[in-house]
Protein backbone atom coordinates (compact mmCIF):
# COMPACT_ATOMS: atom_id res chain seq x y z
CA UNK A 1 0.00 0.00 0.00
CA UNK A 2 2.54 2.65 1.07
CA UNK A 3 4.80 1.64 -1.74
CA UNK A 4 2.03 2.17 -4.34
CA UNK A 5 1.94 6.07 -2.82
CA UNK A 6 5.33 6.18 -2.78
CA UNK A 7 5.59 5.36 -6.09
CA UNK A 8 2.86 7.63 -7.29
CA UNK A 9 4.78 10.42 -5.62
CA UNK A 10 8.45 9.34 -7.46
CA UNK A 11 7.54 7.34 -10.16
CA UNK A 12 7.14 9.94 -13.63
CA UNK A 13 3.76 8.70 -15.33
CA UNK A 14 5.57 8.49 -18.97
CA UNK A 15 7.53 6.31 -18.22
CA UNK A 16 5.93 2.96 -18.89
CA UNK A 17 6.46 -0.25 -16.13
CA UNK A 18 7.57 -2.98 -18.39
CA UNK A 19 5.33 -5.71 -17.34
CA UNK A 20 2.57 -3.78 -18.99
CA UNK A 21 4.43 -3.11 -22.17
CA UNK A 22 4.57 -6.87 -22.08
CA UNK A 23 0.96 -7.21 -21.52
CA UNK A 24 -0.38 -4.51 -24.28
CA UNK A 25 1.98 -6.04 -27.01
CA UNK A 26 0.37 -9.62 -25.86
CA UNK A 27 -2.97 -8.12 -25.85
CA UNK A 28 -2.40 -6.24 -29.35
CA UNK A 29 -0.75 -9.36 -31.25
CA UNK A 30 -3.45 -11.46 -29.92
CA UNK A 31 -6.06 -9.68 -31.86
CA UNK A 32 -3.60 -8.81 -34.57
CA UNK A 33 -3.09 -12.74 -35.31
CA UNK A 34 -6.90 -13.26 -35.19
CA UNK A 35 -7.62 -10.60 -37.11
CA UNK A 36 -5.22 -10.65 -40.38
CA UNK A 37 -4.63 -14.19 -40.16
CA UNK A 38 -7.83 -15.54 -40.43
CA UNK A 39 -11.05 -13.32 -39.77
CA UNK A 40 -10.34 -10.36 -42.38
CA UNK A 41 -8.78 -12.85 -44.95
CA UNK A 42 -12.38 -14.35 -44.61
CA UNK A 43 -14.34 -11.17 -45.10
CA UNK A 44 -12.29 -10.30 -47.73
CA UNK A 45 -13.45 -13.04 -49.75
CA UNK A 46 -16.76 -12.53 -49.12
CA UNK A 47 -16.60 -9.22 -50.02
CA UNK A 48 -15.14 -9.77 -53.48
CA UNK A 49 -17.58 -12.79 -54.34
CA UNK A 50 -20.48 -10.13 -53.28
CA UNK A 51 -18.82 -7.56 -55.70
CA UNK A 52 -18.83 -10.11 -58.55
CA UNK A 53 -21.98 -11.28 -57.78
CA UNK A 54 -23.56 -7.96 -57.53
CA UNK A 55 -21.81 -6.90 -60.90
CA UNK A 56 -22.88 -10.30 -62.26
CA UNK A 57 -26.34 -9.41 -60.87
CA UNK A 58 -26.19 -6.00 -63.06
CA UNK A 59 -24.96 -7.92 -66.38
CA UNK A 60 -27.84 -10.28 -65.96
CA UNK A 61 -30.29 -7.55 -65.41
CA UNK A 62 -28.95 -5.40 -68.44
CA UNK A 63 -29.58 -8.80 -70.69
CA UNK A 64 -32.80 -9.51 -69.44
CA UNK A 65 -33.57 -5.65 -70.15
CA UNK A 66 -32.65 -5.91 -73.60
CA UNK A 67 -34.19 -9.31 -74.64
CA UNK A 68 -37.51 -7.74 -73.38
CA UNK A 69 -37.12 -5.17 -75.53
CA UNK A 70 -36.78 -6.54 -78.34
CA UNK A 71 -39.68 -9.06 -77.59
CA UNK A 72 -41.50 -6.09 -77.32
CA UNK A 73 -40.49 -4.72 -80.23
CA UNK A 74 -41.29 -8.38 -81.95
CA UNK A 75 -44.83 -8.27 -80.35
CA UNK A 76 -45.66 -4.76 -81.94
CA UNK A 77 -44.59 -5.94 -85.36
CA UNK A 78 -46.70 -8.70 -85.12
CA UNK A 79 -49.58 -6.52 -83.45
CA UNK A 80 -49.03 -4.35 -86.40
CA UNK A 81 -48.88 -6.98 -88.99
CA UNK A 82 -52.41 -8.41 -87.49
CA UNK A 83 -54.02 -5.22 -87.80
CA UNK A 84 -53.07 -4.36 -91.22
CA UNK A 85 -54.00 -8.14 -92.33
CA UNK A 86 -57.71 -7.50 -90.54
CA UNK A 87 -58.19 -4.67 -92.38
CA UNK A 88 -57.14 -6.14 -95.49
CA UNK A 89 -59.74 -8.76 -94.74
CA UNK A 90 -62.45 -6.69 -93.75
CA UNK A 91 -61.89 -4.58 -97.41
CA UNK A 92 -62.40 -8.04 -98.85
CA UNK A 93 -65.22 -9.28 -97.54
CA UNK A 94 -66.97 -5.93 -98.59
CA UNK A 95 -65.94 -6.73 -101.95
CA UNK A 96 -67.30 -9.87 -101.86
CA UNK A 97 -70.09 -8.77 -100.33
CA UNK A 98 -71.12 -6.25 -102.67
CA UNK A 99 -70.35 -8.52 -105.36
CA UNK A 100 -72.69 -11.00 -104.32
CA UNK A 101 -75.56 -8.90 -103.90
CA UNK A 102 -74.63 -7.59 -107.27
CA UNK A 103 -74.69 -11.15 -108.39
CA UNK A 104 -77.91 -12.15 -106.48
CA UNK A 105 -79.71 -9.08 -107.93
CA UNK A 106 -79.21 -9.42 -111.00
CA UNK A 107 -79.79 -13.52 -111.10
CA UNK A 108 -82.89 -11.98 -109.60
CA UNK A 109 -84.33 -10.13 -112.29
CA UNK A 110 -83.35 -12.70 -114.70
CA UNK A 111 -85.78 -14.64 -113.07
CA UNK A 112 -88.16 -12.30 -113.07
CA UNK A 113 -88.20 -11.64 -116.86
CA UNK A 114 -88.48 -15.31 -117.49
CA UNK A 115 -91.44 -15.88 -115.46
CA UNK A 116 -92.87 -12.86 -116.77
CA UNK A 117 -92.24 -13.76 -120.07
CA UNK A 118 -93.52 -17.22 -119.82
CA UNK A 119 -96.99 -15.93 -118.32
CA UNK A 120 -97.31 -14.04 -121.59
CA UNK A 121 -96.93 -16.76 -123.34
CA UNK A 122 -98.80 -18.74 -122.22
CA UNK A 123 -101.91 -16.68 -121.93
CA UNK A 124 -101.22 -15.97 -125.39
CA UNK A 125 -101.25 -19.81 -126.19
CA UNK A 126 -104.59 -19.63 -124.16
CA UNK A 127 -106.12 -16.90 -125.96
CA UNK A 128 -105.51 -18.84 -129.07
CA UNK A 129 -106.76 -22.14 -127.63
CA UNK A 130 -109.76 -19.82 -126.47
CA UNK A 131 -110.67 -17.95 -130.16
CA UNK A 132 -110.30 -21.24 -131.82
CA UNK A 133 -112.61 -23.27 -130.03
CA UNK A 134 -115.15 -20.39 -129.96
CA UNK A 135 -114.78 -19.78 -133.54
CA UNK A 136 -116.03 -23.49 -133.74
CA UNK A 137 -118.46 -23.14 -131.44
CA UNK A 138 -119.56 -20.05 -132.71
CA UNK A 139 -119.80 -21.03 -136.23
CA UNK A 140 -121.53 -24.32 -134.86
CA UNK A 141 -123.92 -22.41 -133.09
CA UNK A 142 -124.52 -20.08 -136.71
CA UNK A 143 -124.80 -22.74 -139.01
CA UNK A 144 -127.40 -24.89 -136.70
CA UNK A 145 -129.38 -21.56 -135.92
CA UNK A 146 -129.33 -20.72 -139.77
CA UNK A 147 -130.04 -24.38 -141.03
CA UNK A 148 -132.88 -24.32 -139.01
CA UNK A 149 -133.85 -21.12 -140.43
CA UNK A 150 -133.15 -22.16 -143.72
CA UNK A 151 -133.93 -25.51 -143.97
CA UNK A 152 -131.50 -28.63 -144.50
CA UNK A 153 -129.17 -26.99 -147.53
CA UNK A 154 -126.36 -25.67 -145.36
CA UNK A 155 -125.30 -28.80 -143.92
CA UNK A 156 -122.39 -29.23 -146.41
CA UNK A 157 -119.75 -29.11 -144.62
CA UNK A 158 -117.40 -27.70 -147.03
CA UNK A 159 -119.41 -24.93 -148.14
CA UNK A 160 -120.47 -24.77 -144.02
CA UNK A 161 -116.74 -24.29 -142.96
CA UNK A 162 -116.20 -21.36 -145.88
CA UNK A 163 -118.87 -19.39 -145.01
CA UNK A 164 -118.06 -19.77 -141.33
CA UNK A 165 -114.34 -18.41 -141.67
CA UNK A 166 -115.61 -15.51 -143.94
CA UNK A 167 -117.73 -14.80 -141.27
CA UNK A 168 -115.77 -14.66 -138.98
CA UNK A 169 -113.14 -12.74 -140.34
CA UNK A 170 -115.26 -10.25 -141.57
CA UNK A 171 -116.03 -10.01 -137.79
CA UNK A 172 -112.57 -9.72 -136.77
CA UNK A 173 -111.85 -7.26 -138.95
CA UNK A 174 -115.13 -4.81 -137.68
CA UNK A 175 -113.66 -5.45 -134.12
CA UNK A 176 -110.15 -4.47 -135.62
CA UNK A 177 -112.01 -1.88 -137.51
CA UNK A 178 -113.92 -0.47 -134.49
CA UNK A 179 -110.62 -0.85 -131.96
CA UNK B 1 -7.25 8.68 5.05
CA UNK B 2 -3.56 8.52 4.62
CA UNK B 3 -3.35 4.52 4.55
CA UNK B 4 -5.01 3.96 1.29
CA UNK B 5 -5.00 6.22 -1.52
CA UNK B 6 -4.73 3.68 -4.55
CA UNK B 7 -7.48 1.64 -4.71
CA UNK B 8 -10.31 3.65 -3.12
CA UNK B 9 -13.45 4.20 -4.73
CA UNK B 10 -15.13 7.64 -3.61
CA UNK B 11 -18.11 5.28 -1.80
CA UNK B 12 -16.26 3.40 0.16
CA UNK B 13 -14.97 6.76 2.42
CA UNK B 14 -17.44 7.98 4.86
CA UNK B 15 -15.76 11.27 3.64
CA UNK B 16 -17.83 14.29 3.22
CA UNK B 17 -18.06 18.26 3.04
CA UNK B 18 -18.02 19.97 6.20
CA UNK B 19 -17.06 16.78 8.19
CA UNK B 20 -13.33 18.46 8.67
CA UNK B 21 -12.02 16.09 5.82
CA UNK B 22 -10.33 17.18 2.94
CA UNK B 23 -11.34 16.69 -0.80
CA UNK B 24 -10.10 13.24 -1.62
CA UNK B 25 -9.21 14.40 -5.17
CA UNK B 26 -7.95 12.26 -7.87
CA UNK B 27 -4.48 12.26 -9.01
CA UNK B 28 -1.40 9.97 -10.34
CA UNK B 29 -2.73 7.24 -7.17
CA UNK B 30 -5.54 6.99 -9.09
CA UNK B 31 -3.71 5.39 -12.41
CA UNK B 32 -1.78 2.96 -9.85
CA UNK B 33 -2.99 -0.63 -9.22
CA UNK B 34 -2.38 -3.30 -6.91
CA UNK B 35 -1.82 -6.58 -8.19
CA UNK B 36 -4.93 -8.53 -7.98
CA UNK B 37 -3.14 -11.22 -5.82
CA UNK B 38 -0.18 -11.67 -4.45
CA UNK B 39 2.06 -9.22 -2.05
CA UNK B 40 2.66 -5.49 -3.94
CA UNK B 41 6.17 -5.10 -4.35
CA UNK B 42 7.41 -8.29 -3.91
CA UNK B 43 7.66 -9.42 -7.64
CA UNK B 44 7.86 -7.67 -10.97
CA UNK B 45 5.82 -10.24 -12.62
CA UNK B 46 2.76 -8.82 -11.49
CA UNK B 47 -1.13 -8.79 -12.70
CA UNK B 48 -3.17 -6.10 -12.63
CA UNK B 49 -6.40 -4.49 -13.39
CA UNK B 50 -5.70 -2.40 -16.38
CA UNK B 51 -3.81 -6.00 -17.86
CA UNK B 52 -7.00 -7.90 -17.19
CA UNK B 53 -8.95 -5.69 -18.85
CA UNK B 54 -6.55 -5.39 -21.63
CA UNK B 55 -6.47 -8.99 -22.45
CA UNK B 56 -10.35 -8.88 -21.90
CA UNK B 57 -10.10 -6.32 -24.63
CA UNK B 58 -8.98 -8.30 -26.50
CA UNK B 59 -10.76 -11.22 -26.17
CA UNK B 60 -13.35 -9.03 -27.05
CA UNK B 61 -12.26 -7.68 -30.07
CA UNK B 62 -11.59 -10.75 -31.31
CA UNK B 63 -15.13 -12.71 -30.31
CA UNK B 64 -16.87 -10.29 -32.07
CA UNK B 65 -15.05 -10.43 -35.27
CA UNK B 66 -14.88 -14.07 -34.77
CA UNK B 67 -18.85 -14.19 -34.12
CA UNK B 68 -18.78 -12.01 -37.56
CA UNK B 69 -16.78 -12.86 -39.97
CA UNK B 70 -16.18 -16.31 -38.66
CA UNK B 71 -18.52 -17.91 -41.08
CA UNK B 72 -19.61 -14.40 -43.46
CA UNK B 73 -22.35 -14.42 -45.96
CA UNK B 74 -22.37 -13.02 -49.01
CA UNK B 75 -26.01 -11.53 -47.79
CA UNK B 76 -24.59 -10.12 -44.16
CA UNK B 77 -26.43 -11.06 -41.31
CA UNK B 78 -27.12 -7.87 -38.71
CA UNK B 79 -23.92 -9.19 -36.67
CA UNK B 80 -21.60 -8.69 -39.83
CA UNK B 81 -23.13 -6.01 -41.17
CA UNK B 82 -22.27 -3.75 -38.24
CA UNK B 83 -18.43 -5.44 -38.24
CA UNK B 84 -18.38 -4.55 -41.78
CA UNK B 85 -19.22 -1.56 -41.13
CA UNK B 86 -16.63 -0.85 -38.94
CA UNK B 87 -14.10 -2.40 -41.17
CA UNK B 88 -14.93 -0.53 -43.82
CA UNK B 89 -14.78 2.62 -41.68
CA UNK B 90 -11.10 1.38 -40.94
CA UNK B 91 -10.26 0.50 -44.58
CA UNK B 92 -11.82 2.95 -46.74
CA UNK B 93 -12.20 5.78 -44.21
CA UNK B 94 -8.73 5.90 -42.88
CA UNK B 95 -6.34 3.84 -44.97
CA UNK B 96 -7.27 4.15 -48.33
CA UNK B 97 -8.05 7.59 -47.66
CA UNK B 98 -3.76 8.49 -46.59
CA UNK B 99 -2.05 5.47 -48.45
CA UNK B 100 -4.06 4.91 -51.41
CA UNK B 101 -5.45 1.59 -52.29
CA UNK B 102 -2.67 0.17 -53.79
CA UNK B 103 -0.21 0.68 -51.31
CA UNK B 104 -2.48 0.84 -48.58
CA UNK B 105 -4.05 -2.58 -48.93
CA UNK B 106 -1.31 -4.39 -47.14
CA UNK B 107 -1.79 -2.32 -43.65
CA UNK B 108 -5.59 -2.86 -43.46
CA UNK B 109 -5.29 -5.58 -41.06
CA UNK B 110 -2.89 -3.63 -39.23
CA UNK B 111 -4.73 -1.00 -39.03
CA UNK B 112 -8.37 -2.14 -38.56
CA UNK B 113 -6.63 -4.59 -35.44
CA UNK B 114 -5.34 -0.89 -34.16
CA UNK B 115 -8.37 0.74 -34.50
CA UNK B 116 -10.55 -1.60 -32.70
CA UNK B 117 -7.81 -2.34 -30.01
CA UNK B 118 -7.64 1.16 -28.87
CA UNK B 119 -10.66 1.99 -29.15
CA UNK B 120 -11.86 -0.69 -26.74
CA UNK B 121 -8.91 -0.19 -24.52
CA UNK B 122 -10.46 3.14 -24.06
CA UNK B 123 -13.89 2.50 -24.10
CA UNK B 124 -13.32 0.64 -20.89
CA UNK B 125 -13.36 4.14 -19.27
CA UNK B 126 -16.81 4.08 -19.35
CA UNK B 127 -17.97 -0.06 -18.90
CA UNK B 128 -19.41 -0.17 -15.23
CA UNK B 129 -16.91 -1.85 -12.93
CA UNK B 130 -14.24 -1.60 -15.34
CA UNK B 131 -14.17 2.03 -15.35
CA UNK B 132 -10.35 2.98 -16.42
CA UNK B 133 -9.28 3.46 -19.62
CA UNK B 134 -6.16 1.24 -20.44
CA UNK B 135 -4.55 3.76 -22.68
CA UNK B 136 -4.01 6.02 -19.67
CA UNK B 137 -1.56 3.98 -18.73
CA UNK B 138 1.27 5.21 -20.78
CA UNK B 139 2.80 1.75 -21.22
CA UNK B 140 -0.54 0.12 -23.56
CA UNK B 141 -0.03 3.54 -25.99
CA UNK B 142 3.62 3.36 -25.56
CA UNK B 143 3.61 -0.65 -26.99
CA UNK B 144 1.37 0.39 -29.94
CA UNK B 145 3.78 3.71 -30.99
CA UNK B 146 6.62 1.58 -30.45
CA UNK B 147 4.73 -1.21 -32.93
CA UNK B 148 4.24 1.41 -35.56
CA UNK B 149 7.35 3.57 -34.91
CA UNK B 150 9.20 -0.14 -36.16
CA UNK B 151 6.82 -0.42 -39.34
CA UNK B 152 7.53 3.00 -40.02
CA UNK B 153 11.16 2.90 -40.03
CA UNK B 154 11.64 -0.74 -41.27
CA UNK B 155 9.46 0.87 -44.44
CA UNK B 156 11.10 4.27 -44.88
CA UNK B 157 14.81 1.82 -44.81
CA UNK B 158 13.58 -0.82 -47.41
CA UNK B 159 11.30 1.81 -49.56
CA UNK B 160 14.55 4.20 -50.25
CA UNK B 161 17.83 2.04 -49.25
CA UNK B 162 19.72 3.19 -46.44
CA UNK B 163 20.68 6.66 -48.27
CA UNK B 164 17.33 7.12 -48.99
CA UNK B 165 15.67 6.92 -45.79
CA UNK B 166 17.82 9.04 -43.99
CA UNK B 167 17.14 11.45 -46.27
CA UNK B 168 13.32 10.62 -46.29
CA UNK B 169 13.56 11.25 -42.73
CA UNK B 170 15.59 14.53 -42.67
CA UNK B 171 13.50 16.59 -45.35
CA UNK B 172 16.68 16.51 -47.24
CA UNK B 173 16.64 19.03 -50.05
CA UNK B 174 19.25 20.70 -51.53
CA UNK B 175 17.43 23.81 -52.76
CA UNK B 176 17.31 24.66 -49.20
CA UNK B 177 20.82 25.71 -49.47
CA UNK B 178 22.59 26.76 -46.58
CA UNK B 179 19.62 26.12 -44.05
CA UNK B 180 19.84 22.71 -45.10
CA UNK B 181 21.76 21.27 -41.87
CA UNK B 182 19.53 23.31 -39.94
CA UNK B 183 16.70 22.01 -41.37
CA UNK B 184 18.02 18.27 -41.24
CA UNK B 185 18.58 18.15 -37.36
CA UNK B 186 15.16 19.67 -36.68
CA UNK B 187 13.98 17.22 -39.05
CA UNK B 188 16.02 14.58 -37.90
CA UNK B 189 14.60 15.31 -34.05
CA UNK B 190 11.20 15.60 -34.99
CA UNK B 191 10.69 12.41 -37.38
CA UNK B 192 12.79 10.00 -35.86
CA UNK B 193 12.63 11.02 -31.94
CA UNK B 194 9.30 13.33 -30.95
CA UNK B 195 6.72 11.52 -33.45
CA UNK B 196 6.86 8.39 -31.84
CA UNK B 197 6.64 9.69 -28.45
CA UNK B 198 4.13 12.32 -28.93
CA UNK B 199 1.98 9.17 -31.09
CA UNK B 200 1.77 7.80 -27.57
CA UNK B 201 1.46 10.05 -25.24
CA UNK B 202 -1.26 12.18 -27.42
CA UNK B 203 -3.54 9.01 -26.67
CA UNK B 204 -2.47 8.21 -22.86
CA UNK B 205 -2.92 12.41 -22.20
CA UNK B 206 -6.39 12.37 -23.47
CA UNK B 207 -6.96 9.46 -21.81
CA UNK B 208 -5.67 10.39 -18.50
CA UNK B 209 -7.01 13.93 -18.58
CA UNK B 210 -10.54 12.10 -19.79
CA UNK B 211 -10.46 9.83 -16.43
CA UNK B 212 -9.38 12.21 -13.96
CA UNK B 213 -12.44 14.46 -15.04
CA UNK B 214 -14.81 11.65 -14.75
CA UNK B 215 -13.53 11.03 -11.19
CA UNK B 216 -13.33 14.43 -9.78
CA UNK B 217 -16.69 15.09 -10.56
CA UNK B 218 -18.05 11.66 -9.46
CA UNK B 219 -15.78 11.97 -6.04
CA UNK B 220 -17.15 15.68 -5.99
CA UNK B 221 -20.67 14.38 -6.13
CA UNK B 222 -20.05 11.88 -3.14
CA UNK B 223 -17.95 14.11 -1.69
CA UNK B 224 -20.72 17.13 -1.75
CA UNK B 225 -23.43 15.40 0.03
CA UNK B 226 -23.69 16.75 3.19
CA UNK B 227 -25.86 20.05 4.23
CA UNK B 228 -26.27 22.73 1.50
CA UNK B 229 -23.68 20.52 -0.30
CA UNK B 230 -26.29 18.42 -1.76
CA UNK B 231 -27.36 21.19 -4.56
CA UNK B 232 -24.01 21.02 -6.10
CA UNK B 233 -23.43 17.56 -5.66
CA UNK B 234 -26.45 17.44 -7.94
CA UNK B 235 -24.63 19.54 -10.16
CA UNK B 236 -21.58 17.45 -10.17
CA UNK B 237 -23.68 14.49 -10.96
CA UNK B 238 -24.93 16.30 -14.15
CA UNK B 239 -21.49 16.79 -15.08
CA UNK B 240 -20.56 13.12 -14.83
CA UNK B 241 -23.01 12.37 -17.20
CA UNK B 242 -22.36 14.79 -19.22
CA UNK B 243 -18.71 14.07 -18.96
CA UNK B 244 -19.27 10.26 -19.44
CA UNK B 245 -20.89 11.19 -23.26
CA UNK B 246 -17.93 13.41 -23.96
CA UNK B 247 -15.58 10.79 -23.04
CA UNK B 248 -17.47 8.20 -25.17
CA UNK B 249 -16.78 11.05 -28.30
CA UNK B 250 -13.39 11.30 -27.04
CA UNK B 251 -12.57 7.45 -26.87
CA UNK B 252 -13.75 7.58 -30.60
CA UNK B 253 -11.83 10.10 -31.94
CA UNK B 254 -8.37 9.17 -30.11
CA UNK B 255 -8.59 6.00 -31.20
CA UNK B 256 -9.07 7.41 -34.44
CA UNK B 257 -6.66 10.23 -34.60
CA UNK B 258 -4.20 7.36 -33.30
CA UNK B 259 -4.80 5.11 -36.66
CA UNK B 260 -4.61 8.33 -38.82
CA UNK B 261 -1.28 9.39 -37.35
CA UNK B 262 0.42 5.65 -38.02
CA UNK B 263 -0.93 5.98 -41.19
CA UNK B 264 0.13 9.53 -41.88
CA UNK B 265 3.45 8.20 -40.80
CA UNK B 266 3.96 4.82 -43.14
CA UNK B 267 2.49 7.51 -45.89
CA UNK B 268 5.52 9.56 -45.60
CA UNK B 269 8.04 6.93 -45.60
CA UNK B 270 6.49 5.65 -48.77
CA UNK B 271 6.39 8.71 -50.37
CA UNK B 272 8.86 9.05 -52.99
CA UNK B 273 11.84 11.83 -52.22
CA UNK B 274 10.95 15.82 -53.02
Amino acid sequence: MNLLVLAAETENPLVPPIPELVIGLIAFVIVFGFLAKKLLPNINKVLDERREQIEGGIEKAEAAQTEAQSVLEQYKAQLAEARHEAARLRQEALEQGTALKEELRAEGQRQREEIIAAGHAQIEADRKAASHALRQDVGKLATDLAGKLVGESLEDAARQSRTIDRFLSELEEKAEAAR
Amino acid sequence: MSADLTQVLAFETDCHIFDGCGFPGPGLHSFLFEPLWGEAGTTSAYFNKPMLLALLGSVIIVAFFWAAFRKPKVVPGKLQMVAEAGYDFVRRGIVYETLGKKEGEKYVPFMVSLFFFVWVLNVWSIVPVAQFPVTAIIAYPAALALIVYFIWMSVTFKRHGFVGGFKNLTGYDKSLGPVLPLVMVIEFFSNVLVRPFTHAVRLFANMFAGHTLLLLFTIASWYLLNGIGIAYAGVSFIMVIVMTAFELFIQAVQAYVFVLLACSFIQGALAEHH
